[in-house]
């Protein structure tokens, strides 16, 4: 016998609802590292878990949506401060997934960390950018506010496993709305294990919905469902970008299409606005004219 | 009834236009023949007068039309703003000018009450290009990053609903922010989109900014198509908007969409209810509810029904339907045959589907298309006259016991375009404001707009804003 000790393996499972579920098909499939070594078993999710997860993020959306912009900074800065807590797994999961040493994988983690607290920032402060009064010619109170657009599906990128998945997360549920992501298909692992950081930081079940398997396969019910109300194409191929956005017509899903983005730079509010409707308020002042009525 | 008020006919003279017995398609500042030679005709719904004989658009216009809008868009995106500004300063000056002769154009073309394209239209279609050509020198500061980009060849199909002011919608931000323009009017409507093309002479803008051609839906199709347009703009219904989402899938092509909505209109049990009623009006019997935007579903509450009711028939009895260049009328012609059938047919599918139909007295003229103000009472969220945009003078009375039951029912549609909200109580008014799924929300008023405000729909009623800094985007790189 060996005096090593036996590792713990770890079950990778979807984050659905806030729960921890395997796949409804019971399917896995192998996640190796760069070099073809196993890491583990990754839930191959299949379109019952999609459905499920667009269930889990409508019923989420109204408290998610109507909580405070304040109250959004300050959880999604406690998840800074858990992933800061959990940064030597994510090190090593960044490393494994995408070929890195540990110093680079250190840096992308940082990185993904600090864009937590970059786009905890954002919450309450975004409205006030893209949103005001209208100085309408007549006697009219006239405001226009940003609202979350609802339930958005997030391909995530497939090269990044990590700071690609937080960059084109992060600001879907900044501004309000609960997101399904689909992980990196070859690199599943730092975006499930994600889920337990998210599981532990005050965000509500259902907010965000962690979904791994093959993107082609889960994306295509998402991009057809009558539920979901806009899709991110960040880590779809050409081919698949085009077929989903097609499918995304039947219900005029707000569509973000691939763009070629190094997300190690400092983004700008690019990715909060896609998913943001602009709602226009208007309300008679004082004076209402011709029928000489007044305050 | 008999009216109290019996007016004299007070008919708005038609000598200050004068249409041509034909038009051309307007390509690169030229009026020309249509390559395949075909022609329609446009007609006066109120009296289905021919008009004129206009040259319809095919695949080689378009092509024609988008190369010219491609080589003036290298100079024009070079211009410098405030000099591309002063174009759009002169063309909204004359038309303040023009306003008279494009008002009655417009209702010969279109069929809505003088009062409405007078008082309503062209005062904002002038605005709108007052208020976009002040962007065009201050791009920098409408916080798009500095020196936002323009798109290039914007391809644009508008509706026969406000066919001016949708043209004004869509050509002043395009221009302001450097892009130039090919533009298909609809068939029904296409006189005074030929009658800007005109107005851009007289300003001296240059040749090939922008081209207009009339045709059917297959034109529009052809434009939204080609491959050399970067920008598509379309306000219509939501099954070509989903159509147009699906053809421009997999390329660069930026796209905003205008589309069909169901507005609800919410009347509280402690709104003003004579102020409502004529809100309640305004909602739905303005351009004979031909307005994407239309409070065409009625939720008042339970407990005021009846008063409501009482008012709003009453109000609707003294409502003038007939000669729209009439400048007492209130209610026009509907726009064509087409769309007085699929209105017939929608309100015979509700009245067989058990909703109680009633309109006023009210006699139409016997030659053009028309339909009397009607109202659906005993409506549930199932019957269609709920459910599907009728795009005529068709209210449903639908009723709610509670807010919360309000906004479920509001927001129990594929649309979120429009909504109003009637009560005193001003928390009310901003709770259900914010919990409506619908891009422009009036409160104790409906149907206001403006060009610093946008406008726009949530859900099925299309994507972008149209107006304010927001309509901006829709034509910059960002």
């Amino acid at each position: 016998m060996s005096d090593a000790r036996l590792s713990v393996f770890k079950t990778y499972k979807l984050y659905v609802g806030g729960k921890f579920p395997r796949s409804e098909s019971g399917r896995v499939y192998e996640v190796t590292d760069a070099k073809g070594k196993w890491l583990a078993n990754a839930p191959q999710g299949s379109r019952k878990d999609a459905r499920d997860a667009v269930v889990a993020a409508r019923k989420a959306f109204g408290g998610w949506s109507g909580a405070t912009a304040y109250n959004r900074g300050q959880i999604l800065y406690r998840i800074a401060e858990m992933l800061e807590g959990r940064k030597d797994q994510f090190v090593r999961e960044v490393a494994d997934a995408e070929g890195l040493s540990k110093s680079k994988a250190a840096v992308i983690v940082d990185a993904a960390i600090d864009r937590w607290v970059w786009y905890a920032g954002w919450t309450d402060k975004i409205a006030q950018v893209v949103g005001g009064a209208n100085p309408v010619a007549g006697p009219y109170f006239n405001l226009s506010s940003p609202e979350p657009t609802g339930v958005v599906t997030v391909l995530a990128p497939q090269e990044s496993s990590f700071l690609g998945l937080i960059s084109v997360v992060a600001p879907v549920i900044a501004t309000g709305n609960t997101v399904i992501v689909i992980a990196s298909e070859n690199s599943p692992l730092p975006a499930l294990s994600l889920g337990e950081v998210l599981a532990t930081s005050d965000l509500p079940g259902g907010v965000v919905n962690i979904l791994s398997g093959r993107t082609a396969e889960i994306a295509a019910p998402l991009a057809a469902h009558q539920d979901v109300n806009a899709i991110d194409l960040a880590g779809a191929d050409d081919v698949l970008a085009k077929e989903l956005e097609i499918a995304a017509a039947d219900n005029l899903k707000r569509v973000l299409r691939p763009q070629p983005v190094d997300y190690n730079e400092t983004p700008g509010i690019d990715r909060l606005t896609p998913f943001l409707e602009t709602k226009t308020v208007w309300h008679p002042t004082g004076s209402l004219g011709a029928s000489g009525s007044s305050y | 009834m008999a009216s109290a008020f019996e007016y004299a006919p007070a008919p708005e003279s038609r000598a200050v236009v004068d249409i041509a017995p034909s038009y051309g398609l307007f390509i690169d500042g030229e009026f020309t023949e249509a390559a395949e030679g075909k022609v329609f005709k446009t007609v006066s719904p109120s009296t289905e007068e021919v008009l004129s004989e206009i040259a319809q658009a095919g695949e080689a216009d378009v092509d024609r039309a988008v190369k010219a809008a491609r080589k003036a868009f290298e100079k024009w995106s070079a211009l410098p703003g405030s000099e591309r500004a002063k174009y759009l300063f002169r063309i909204a000056r004359i038309i303040q000018e023009r306003s008279r002769e494009l008002a009655v154009l417009e209702t010969l073309d279109n069929g809505k009450p003088i009062k409405e394209t007078r008082d309503a239209d062209l005062p904002l279609v002038a605005a709108h290009f007052f208020y976009y050509a002040g962007w065009a020198d201050k791009l920098d500061h409408a916080g798009f990053g500095a020196n936002p980009q323009p798109l290039g060849v914007a391809g644009q199909v508008i509706p026969w609903n406000f066919p001016l002011l949708m043209l004004a919608w869509k050509i002043a931000p395009a221009l302001a922010t450097g892009n130039t323009v090919v533009l298909k009017p609809a068939e029904t409507t296409p006189l005074s989109a030929l009658f800007f093309a005109d107005i851009c002479r007289q300003a001296g803008l240059p040749k090939g900014v922008v081209n207009i051609l009339p045709g059917y839906g297959d034109t529009g199709a052809a434009l939204v198509a080609h491959p050399d347009v970067n920008k598509v703009a379309f306000t219509g219904s939501t099954a070509v908007g989903k159509a147009i989402a699906r053809q421009v899938a997999g390329t660069t092509k930026k796209v905003t969409l205008e589309l069909g909505g169901k507005g609800a209109n919410i009347v509280f049990d402690d709104a003003p209810i004579d102020q409502a009623v004529e809100g309640i009006v305004t909602g739905i019997f303005f351009n004979q509810g031909q307005v994407c935007c239309a409070g065409s579903r009625l939720l008042v509450q339970e407990s005021i029904q009846d008063e409501l009711l009482d008012s709003l028939k009453r109000r609707l009895s003294t409502l003038r339907l007939g000669d729209p260049l009439d400048k007492n009328t209130d209610i026009g012609a509907i726009n064509s045959a087409e769309q007085l059938s699929r209105i017939t047919t929608l309100v015979e599918q509700g009245e067989a589907e058990g909703a109680e139909r009633w309109s006023p007295s009210c006699e139409l003229p016997s030659s053009g298309y028309w339909f009397a103000p009607t109202l659906f009472t005993n409506v549930t969220q199932a019957h269609t006259v709920a459910r599907d945009e009728i795009f005529g003078p068709v209210l449903s009375v639908l009723t709610f016991r509670t807010p919360e039951e309000a906004v479920a029912k509001a927001n129990n549609s594929q649309y979120g375009l429009s909504a109003g909200i009637w009560t005193e109580k001003g928390s009310r008014i901003l709770a259900v404001a914010s919990k409506l799924r619908a891009g422009v929300i009036w409160s104790n008023t409906f149907n206001k707009f403006d060009p610093t405000s946008p406008f726009g729909g949530y859900k099925e009623s299309g994507f972008g804003r149209e107006g304010g800094r927001h309509g901006l985007e829709a034509y910059l790189d960002v």
